[in-house]
């Protein structure tokens, strides 16, 4: 399949226009001797029908979500997504538009960020968000890197009951601009406040913690953050958006940063990505936020319009004093998500914020009657437990798959000490009788 | 009782200023379980009191609402885009249906990598693909976007630096570089050194010999680069880094224009990233998702971000985690991975040979706008060029500004192209290879009115647009008095 669309008689009279003999010709500054000589290794062009066979033929390996009953979490959650959202977000003026730079050709998506951002705000109850970044994790990266400019320190004290990935990538960008990271272990199911107390200094820019973190617990926000403040540094917290439907935000707790993963919000699990990073903070910052940021001002009549705000701080205008290095961002997701946030609107991320915490508190329970588990953490938890088993994790995810049932996720992965734990997420769209499908799959194993 | 209008009637309304409290555009099924005390499992300190004060809206007016505003959005679907260095060619419809297969949309990123054989296959084979067109050695797949790419890259480069027991803090970028070049420097680190380029618009070969020295991690360049020249002196530039044991970093935004036809890795190129949602037609989104796969020479791979996709003995494929001398990891999970499928598909839609046929078209529709231009704009550089084109709009006794054409452009349903960057007052045209002759045409026809206009009513063009949802905007107060976001009334 080819997608240009000149004709042979078409080339010659553009190339009679242009006043050469061959498109050969136009390619004469390639010097002969940088020429490719040969043909690329890649197969002959597929028409659309042949290419629908390919891919449909690979997707057809994979067993998927539908087919199978999900419990897996771990940052990527399989909750329920409107019809409306696919429909208006998959608008293709959304769809094939750029970043708009374009004020007046652009109103649409402009709005649209403005108000993506708005609700941002709203569920993390932040003063200011940008328009997205990348994911969780590299947010949470580009976060540390704003709280080290803010306050002119090099340390990072992060959880460890952060989500591995966002620990690891911290670890790449923090290398990188040698900022000094610190870890602090969780030993519970939730950072150790007492270690937290003594490894902080003067020294720290800033502290990062997971609420809900990577086991599902809830954490202390109440009690850390002043203790964070106590020491000057700024307490970055990485969230769930969805969590703003039952628990209180970051921002009631005097947060100064707030980062997080927006998949929940009506984005597919797509193997991981691409999702959404968000990041909202305290309006103080502003100014030192990476990230496409759009503002509200008026046109020459004086009426309302939209416009991306603050460009100064971006690469294309300030280049290596930029606030970060970012310039695609994650527009089409943020679409998604503003489109999912005002479908369920203020009782429905309630209810889904509910249902989630019901039906994993159903699920904990039953799972813990069984003989040889347990969960594994005391601390309170919103959507995901992690259970410790004697039967083997290998042997209880097995039985479930077998069942069709992706149990959870197998936590030796990521720690070691944890080789004989798993983690189990429910969403709103688990159902009592699949939920009563998993305790019966895990109890034969 | 009927709230006073809250905006003008030609306004469309926020979200948050239509709707009625208790209105909810989506409906869940009722709780099927107990519902546990919250206090008796989360401490009250932690529980909301409130909730969040999300817009309440009924399903119809969401839809309506997402619908004006798309309304309000030029894109390629709908408006001739020809936005230099971004490549807004056409995104194929086929892409979409590929993403949306549920064996792919629906996988969690934590499933058994049994059950995931396909898209693992697939990730794989674009690898190779990718790979092959850039002549280089291995290619990662984590990257989220080209920005992304480029910081990965120089982190590959500076961890090869230190293996061989130096560190290098100095990156030189020519003047015409895409400014995310030196912002990613900062990411790593490193400082960025401004090499000169000619008045033809090829790197100052004098210039990059004084600069280059053992301090000089890489040189980061865009080839063909953003004034729309293919710099020729490409393999001699290489040479003079690798001398000095400095890496050549190839920007690939510009791909589009040597597909198939050359090659970074031939011409001594030790990384690049690629820009899917330029080259490989993945859609732009209204500012993303991107991908940025990086590809490195052979002496890099070890160095390559993890995990990195392998294939068994057996056949099956892998994520491999142990690589010692990796960098580690640049984002969550593995990739864009959704935007990926949408290359794959691309690439194997155009082919092998469809590949140099993109970049030939890419080129000849560039060359053809720009003669017909070339009469009533100033070309600064020679042709023939690349992909894209820099011209200067010059008109004696007339104050208009690129900015001005710009804005008369949307009047005729064309996005404007790139203004003002890398040359002075220029506009960067990049028609790309999708577009037809008629579209090139029109183009044409409304650059040459808009010439006429600025000799008999200048007016009209520094007035524009007159025909968009609103008139020209105040910017500065946007930034100055920054209001980003909606507090009521």
């Amino acid at each position: 399949m080819r997608y240009t669309q000149f004709t042979d008689d078409q080339v010659s009279q553009m190339l009679s226009t242009i006043g050469v003999d061959s498109i050969d010709a136009l390619l004469s500054t390639i010097p002969e001797q940088l020429r490719f000589k040969e043909r690329l290794d890649i197969p002959a062009g597929l028409s659309e029908l042949e290419l629908l066979r390919d891919v449909g033929t690979l997707a057809a390996r994979n067993r998927n979500c539908n087919d199978l009953v999900c419990f897996l979490g771990c940052g990527a959650y399989d909750h329920f997504i409107p019809a409306v959202v696919d429909e208006m977000a998959g608008q293709s003026e959304f769809l094939t538009a750029y970043t708009p730079y374009q004020a007046e050709a652009s109103q649409g998506v402009l709005q649209l960020f403005y108000e993506f951002q708005t609700m941002i705000c709203m569920l993390t109850g932040m003063e200011v968000a940008n328009a997205s970044l990348y994911e969780a994790a590299s947010a949470a990266a580009e976060a540390v890197i704003m709280a080290a400019a803010a306050t002119r320190r090099t340390q990072a004290i992060v959880a460890q009951s952060a989500h591995p990935d966002t620990r690891r990538v911290l670890e790449t960008y923090c290398r990188a601009r040698e900022i000094e990271i610190v870890p602090v272990a969780a030993p519970n199911g939730v950072v150790d406040q007492q270690a937290l107390r003594e490894a902080l200094s003067d020294k720290a820019a800033a502290v990062v913690v997971q609420s809900p973190n990577f086991f599902g617990c809830v954490e202390r926000l109440d009690e850390i953050v002043p203790a964070i403040h106590q020491h000057g540094a700024l307490a970055i917290v990485a969230t769930d958006p969805i969590a703003g439907g039952l628990l209180k935000t970051p921002g009631e707790f005097d947060v100064d940063i707030v980062v997080g993963e927006g998949q929940a919000l009506g984005v597919p699990l797509q193997y991981g990505g691409p999702y959404l990073g968000l990041m909202a903070g305290r309006e103080k910052f502003l100014r030192k936020m990476p990230g496409r940021v759009v503002g509200a001002t008026t046109d020459a009549d004086g009426r309302r319009a939209f416009c991306l705000a603050l460009q100064t701080r971006e690469q294309h205008i300030k280049r290596e004093r930029a606030t970060s290095n970012i310039c695609t961002n994650q527009g089409l997701l943020a679409a998604r998500a503003a489109v999912y946030m005002a479908a369920m609107g203020r009782s429905g991320i309630g209810q889904v914020a509910s249902r989630c915490f019901d039906k994993a508190h159903y699920a904990a329970a039953e799972i813990a009657k069984l003989d040889g588990y347990e969960l594994r953490f005391d601390a309170p938890f919103f959507k995901e437990f992690v259970i410790r088993t004697t039967r083997g994790v290998r042997a209880a995810l097995g039985s479930c798959r077998e069942r069709g049932i992706l149990g959870g996720v197998s936590l030796v992965r990521f720690d070691d000490q944890l080789g004989d734990c798993f983690s189990v997420a429910v969403t709103e769209k688990r159902t009592k009788a699949e939920i009563d499908n998993l305790i019966v799959a895990l109890d034969a194993a | 009782m009927n709230e006073v209008p809250k905006t003008r009637r030609t306004d469309h309304p926020l979200l948050f200023e239509t709707g009625a409290p208790g209105l909810c555009a989506a409906s869940l099924p009722p709780s099927d379980v107990p519902a546990p005390k919250r206090d008796e499992f989360l401490p009250t300190q932690l529980i909301a009191d409130k909730l969040p004060p999300l817009p309440e809206t009924g399903e119809l007016d969401v839809v309506r609402h997402y619908k004006r505003l798309a309304h309000r959005c030029f894109s390629v679907d709908g408006n001739f885009y020809p936005l230099g260095s971004c490549t807004m060619k056409y995104n194929p419809r086929v892409n979409e249906c590929a993403a949306a297969m549920p064996g792919f949309c629906n996988l969690h990123p934590y499933q058994d990598e049994a059950d995931v054989q396909g898209i693992l296959e697939l990730l794989y084979r674009l690898r190779c693909d990718l790979a092959e067109i850039a002549g280089l050695a291995e290619v990662t797949l984590q990257p989220a976007a080209g920005a992304h790419g480029e910081m990965t890259g120089l982190m590959i480069i500076n961890a090869y630096h230190r293996s061989r027991g130096e560190s290098r803090s100095k990156v030189l970028a020519p003047d015409s570089a895409h400014g995310t070049n030196p912002a990613s420097c900062a990411t790593c680190g490193q400082h960025t050194c401004t090499v000169r380029s000619k008045p033809d618009g090829r790197v100052d070969l004098d210039d990059l010999r004084s600069q280059v020295d053992q301090n000089t991690a890489a040189m980061m360049i865009t080839n063909p680069n953003t004034v729309g020249v293919f710099d020729e002196q490409i393999a001699e530039i290489a040479d003079i880094l690798h001398s000095k044991g400095a890496q050549l970093y190839f920007d690939g935004a510009n791909m589009n224009a040597i597909l198939g036809i050359t090659r970074p890795g031939d011409f001594g190129v030790d990384v690049m990233h690629f820009n899917t949602h330029k080259t490989f037609s993945t859609p732009h989104g209204g500012g993303g998702p991107g991908a940025g796969p990086v590809a490195v020479a052979q002496h890099l791979r070890e160095f390559l971000p993890v995990p990195q996709l392998t294939q068994r003995d057996d056949g099956t494929f892998t994520w491999d985690n142990g690589h010692p001398n990796s960098i580690g990891k640049v984002r969550s999970f593995y990739g864009q991975i959704g935007v990926l499928v949408r290359a794959y598909a691309y690439i194997r839609s155009v082919g092998g040979d469809g590949l140099r046929d993109v970049a030939e078209k890419a080129t000849l529709a560039a060359n053809y706008v720009a003669a017909r231009l070339k009469d009533r704009y100033t070309m600064p550089f020679k042709p023939p060029y690349a992909h894209e084109f820099i011209m200067v709009p010059e008109f004696p006794d007339s104050d208009v500004s690129e900015l001005d054409i710009a804005k008369r452009l949307i009047d005729h349903g064309i996005h404007p192209p790139t203004m003002s960057w890398p040359v002075h007052h220029c506009l960067m045209v990049e028609p790309t290879e999708t577009e037809s002759l008629d579209t090139l045409n029109q183009f044409v026809t409304a650059m040459l009115d808009i010439a006429d206009e600025i000799e008999s009513d200048p007016e009209v063009v520094k007035t524009a647009p007159h025909t968009a949802p609103v008139k020209r905007l105040d910017e500065v107060v946007a930034s100055r008095k920054p209001n980003v976001r909606w507090r009521g009334q």
